[in-house]
């Protein structure tokens, strides 16, 4: 019972990653991708983050006297992952505009079809 | 209480997500993303993270959110009834979370502070760091000095996903000459 | 949106305040949470309220695109010219003790400064000008 109650954020972070990733790998609307990719990282922020919080610990801001401080480094690498995740992101939106443009869909199954038709009708004119 | 907060957080955060993969309308789903960022954020703050919850907030709330509305004006924002059954995508993740939940039966309980991740770099910072940097955010002092190498590299990553975005839409759009055909 | 005069006026309100704030965090990071990457996207902020609510051109006229990307390369320049500052004083890349003569914990005051302010110029310009180029393109219909 212990090991499940220390455990319950890594549960709950396995939990929310599978869920990121089913997104990413079932559905066909990019954009949607792209959240599921969102809720993928963030799954991983929290795992980082759980690992470096101390019980009773308080935030690495130093203050006079003695203090139990939870690890700053976990925060460190989770701050700037935050804002890469973010430019990642809008490259993958950019992408996703340009498809949209030359296909005039971003559904990947219908990008499939038109690529197949396309496929046939060059091999159709051999 | 702060125990409490955790579980009710993180109960949230997966109902959101769920939530998330049932909707077919795409600017609900955007929304709610920005619902799950936020979460995300307080939950952050309960586990002394402040820094990356401020960060979380602005950026997943905010801006992701922003850019995510705007995509989806371009795209429109229907999802389709999908055609394919979806066993295999079910099954890649069930295993995949299966061999996950294995590994983490190893990892560490949580908030110890025995735990592996505390004694090694850390503890030199934050003993240190008063007489070195003398800043009272051990965050930032990381951030900015000891990991400033890491950071510069965060920084150019960032720098070439601008440029990567403008590459792609900043220029005036061509109908009809973009269409090339990939070369197999 | 642009017509809504709720919107026009507490934007008009709130876009100072929130340029100030993100001053606020970004110099006030050494001592509480924050820094350069969540001031930069503060400010970037502020700007896309504004743009939201005021339209894309009116935006584009307070802040030209070629400012932002400007902004984008000046922000890695400063970072990696406080490196090169401190090889050029004869210490090793990015070690910020030699910033200040014979002052090790001034000087590096004075490179997370430098290096946190690359770092909100970079931040800034990128997601202005990534918020720009998807905002500015417009739809197939």
């Amino acid at each position: 019972m212990e090991f499940l109650v220390g455990h319950y954020n890594y549960w709950v972070v396995v939990f929310l990653m599978m869920l990121g990733f089913y997104v990413v790998i079932s559905r066909t609307h990019m954009v949607k991708v792209l959240v599921g990719l969102s809720v993928f990282q963030t799954s991983v922020f929290i795992f980082y983050i759980s690992l470096g919080k101390i019980r009773g610990g308080t935030a690495p801001i130093l203050i006079d006297g003695p203090a139990v401080y939870s690890n700053p480094l976990t925060s460190v690498l989770i701050l700037t992952a935050i804002v890469v995740s973010i430019a990642t992101t809008a490259l993958g939106l950019a992408l996703v505009v340009r498809i949209n443009e030359a296909y005039g869909t971003v559904d990947e199954e219908e990008i499939d079809a038109i690529e197949r038709a396309d496929e046939a009708a060059v091999l159709e004119a051999r | 209480m702060t125990e409490f907060v955790d579980v009710a957080l993180l109960a949230l955060l997966a109902v959101t997500g769920l939530a998330l993969l049932k909707l077919r309308n795409l600017f609900a789903v955007v929304i709610l993303s920005g619902i799950y960022s936020l979460l995300s954020a307080g939950l952050f703050v309960t586990m002394d993270a402040p820094d990356v919850a401020f960060t979380e907030s602005a950026v997943g709330l905010g801006v992701s959110t922003v850019l995510m509305l705007g995509a989806l004006a371009l795209v429109g924002h229907e999802e389709k009834k999908p055609t394919r059954p979806r066993v295999l995508p079910l099954a890649v993740v069930i295993l995949t979370g299966a061999i996950l939940l294995y590994g983490m039966a190893d990892v560490p309980p949580f908030g110890d502070p025995n735990n592996p991740i505390h004694q090694h770099v850390t503890p030199r910072y934050l003993e240190e760091m008063p007489e070195e940097i003398e800043v009272p955010n051990v965050v930032s002092a990381v951030l900015a000095s000891y990991r400033s190498y890491d950071t510069m590299g965060e920084t150019t990553v960032i720098f070439a996903a601008g440029v990567g975005v403008l590459l792609l839409l900043a220029g005036r759009r061509r109908r009809g000459q973009d269409e090339e055909e990939p070369g197999e | 949106m642009t017509y809504n005069i709720i919107l026009r006026i507490a934007t008009k309100v709130l876009c100072p305040f929130i340029l100030i704030f993100a001053l606020y965090v970004q110099f006030h990071g050494d001592y509480g949470p924050g820094g350069g990457f969540q001031a930069g996207v503060i400010l970037a902020a502020a700007f896309v309220l504004y743009a939201l609510v005021y339209g894309l051109e009116n935006c584009r006229r307070v802040l030209p695109p070629q400012v932002v990307y400007a902004c984008m390369a000046l922000g890695v320049l400063i970072y990696a010219g406080t490196g090169v500052v401190s090889v050029l004083l004869g210490a090793d890349f990015l070690d910020y003790n030699v910033l200040a003569h014979g002052d090790p914990i001034h000087g590096q005051h004075r490179g997370i400064f430098w290096v946190e302010l690359g770092v909100i110029t970079t931040v800034f310009g990128t997601m202005v000008s990534i918020f720009y180029a998807i905002a500015g393109r417009k739809g197939l219909n």
